[in-house]
């Protein structure tokens, strides 16, 4: 089957033209930073100057700085709380809207993904309102089941679960949208089958949905650890790591180092420890979707 | 006996088969249970356009009113008249705008050549570029901000523009479209004496009109949406996008609640009207790349 295209050395200059625009930028905002990140970490830059080579000393000064310290501790709260919660959440709630027969179940869908597309900042100035600890309407609500007055963002003991509850109200949205797909492919037969060999509901949901939707459990799971893990918009428009850094979470602590107390190198070395992270979780789950698709 | 079966567990593939066995006025208890899962959901949104129509006198005491007392606008007066709000809206459509635009055209052309055109390299390259989706932003936000400095953007809506021309993202997702494209009319325009760029604009491009919508759609949300870039980019008022402007705002001013609210809902409205307008391919597209990884 002979194809009419010319073949590839004519088409170099023209293929060149089409990509070389799209290919710069990406490169030229992506892999040049990152370089460019990493020599700073090794600086004592200030933002505007280049700073003197100091080799390791950002990252030994992080090992032992109780305020990275705690924006770790944070950080680990904030993703222990939000990836089972949100993931967990989002199935059961796709468990619940997964009657396409039912009236209006449109609407239901709608309104609970809905959340997810507010940007995180609209979500946090929205909540901080809805949680003031004086005339907020949380506190109405709560008063009206006999639970006294709570500080909510105002209070280091509450603040970084309360900003949790708010996280989950915007993120869990997607995990609903994903699971939905999910259970939406499990054959009906299959259920059917079960159902006629007389699994109750919850043999269904232990040996039919769960086995289905465990792929795709593996995947929300990463990408809210990754999400969870680069928590800022939300932190910023609520309590800016406050009250007392109880709210200080690992990248509001590189922001405040780089942007704030302009110690641009110790901020990059903090962003790599980060990203050390992120990278090997991005890793784990290129190696699971690729055993799947080895063995599936 | 199987049928009977089939419509109680409402599980059965084919909507017309079940639907004349139905009994027709039975209660779905369902509702009992998803309306309010949905309204817990909605309320808080329900309770910021309900605020930013309250005088402020119901919203700072205690308890504090749940229904305004008729319409104030003195919230969107405030915000209209004492604000930059109007100036950081224009700023955030011209912002999100240009990064639309540019992200379709450049993403097609790149799509386009990764997908049709063969030239020396082309897998690596394509490779190496889908492998910067991992990079995470905090990595590259410091360099990027002196970048942005050396070029003489800082603080200017170009600093906020140039990082959101192009996405892998939309590059990957566009070439995935135009791989499952039919090559037989291509071809023919091109015997025909099409150039390039002609067949890409005249006869792919109309084609692929959903991944385009999809890839509009979700350009315009995380352009519209970003706080973090702002931030860092910008520090004079005038050059405020709304999330940074809303944010401000807000940590200033807690006892004007009711503008606070009405500058939230002008920041709102629109990634809600794009969403409510593209929400059947902008889910798809999210869990088709999720999914499929």
């Amino acid at each position: 089957m002979a194809r009419p295209m010319k073949r590839a050395l004519g088409e170099t200059p023209a293929a060149w033209a089409f990509v070389l625009p799209a290919t710069l930028l990406i490169l030229g905002l992506s892999l040049l930073p990152m370089v460019w990140s990493l020599l700073l970490s090794f600086t004592d830059s200030d933002l505007v100057t280049s700073g003197r080579w100091v080799g390791m000393d950002n990252y030994e000064r992080l090992l032992d700085d109780p305020a990275f310290r705690q924006s770790i501790r944070n950080t680990l709260i904030f993703t222990a709380l939000y990836v089972p919660g949100s993931a967990g959440l989002g199935l059961l709630i796709a468990m619940a809207l997964n009657r396409p027969r039912t009236k209006l179940i449109g609407i239901y869908r709608t309104c609970v993904i809905v959340p997810f597309v507010v940007s995180p900042a609209a979500t946090g100035v929205l909540f901080a309102f809805i949680c003031d600890a004086r005339f907020g309407v949380a506190n109405r609500i709560l008063s009206a089941f006999g639970i006294p007055r709570q500080g909510f963002l105002e209070d280091p003991n509450t603040a970084l679960y309360t900003l949790t509850g708010i996280g989950l109200w915007g993120g869990t949205g997607f995990c609903v949208i994903i699971f939905l797909a999910a259970l939406q492919d499990i054959p009906p037969s299959l259920v059917e089958a079960a159902r006629i060999d007389g699994a109750g509901r919850w043999n269904i949901f232990r040996h039919v949905t769960l086995p289905s939707v465990r792929p795709v459990t593996t995947f929300v799971v990463i990408w809210q650890s990754l999400v969870a893990m680069q928590l800022f918009d939300l932190v910023y428009a609520t309590t800016r790591g406050g009250p007392l850094g109880s709210t200080a979470v690992v990248v509001y602590f590189i922001y405040n180092q780089a942007f704030k107390v302009f110690d641009a190198g110790y901020g990059a070395a903090a962003a790599y420890v980060l990203a050390v992270v992120l990278l090997a979780l991005g890793g784990v789950r290129y190696l699971l979707t690729r055993a799947r698709r080895r063995f599936a | 006996m199987k049928t009977a079966e089939e419509v109680r567990s409402g599980t059965s593939p084919s909507r017309t088969v079940a639907a004349p066995s139905r009994p027709r006025r039975r209660i779905d208890w369902s509702h009992v249970g998803l309306a309010p899962l949905a309204l817990l959901f909605v309320l808080p949104l329900l309770w910021e356009v309900l605020a930013s129509f309250m005088a402020d006198a119901q919203i700072n005491k205690y308890p504090p009113a749940l229904v305004p007392d008729g319409i104030h606008l003195d919230g969107y007066r405030y915000v209209f008249t004492n604000t930059d709000f109007p100036r950081w809206f224009l700023n955030s459509v011209l912002v999100s705008l240009v990064s639309v635009v540019s992200n379709l055209v450049l993403c097609s052309l790149a799509a386009y050549g990764f997908a049709r055109l063969r030239f020396r390299g082309s897998g690596v390259l394509f490779g190496l570029l889908v492998a910067t989706i991992i990079i995470p932003f905090q990595l590259t936000m410091i360099p990027t901000f002196i970048l942005m400095k050396n070029l003489g953007l800082a603080d200017s809506l170009g600093a906020l523009i140039l990082p959101n021309l192009v996405s892998v993202f939309g590059v990957y997702l566009l070439r995935q479209f135009f791989l499952a494209l039919p090559r037989d009319i291509e071809e023919a325009a091109i015997i025909d004496g099409c150039g390039r760029l002609q067949v890409l604009v005249r006869i792919v491009l109309p084609l692929a009109r959903p991944a385009l919508a999809t890839l509009a759609a979700l350009t315009f949300l995380t352009s519209w949406n970003d706080l973090t870039w702002p931030l860092i980019a910008i520090s004079t008022d005038d050059n405020y996008t709304l999330q940074l402007g809303l944010t401000t705002f807000a940590g200033q001013h807690h006892t004007i609640w009711s503008a606070v609210m009405a500058g939230n809902v002008i920041t709102t409205l629109p990634v809600l009207i794009v969403f409510l307008l593209t929400q059947r391919t902008f889910i798809q597209s999210l869990t088709s790349t999720a999914v499929k990884g």
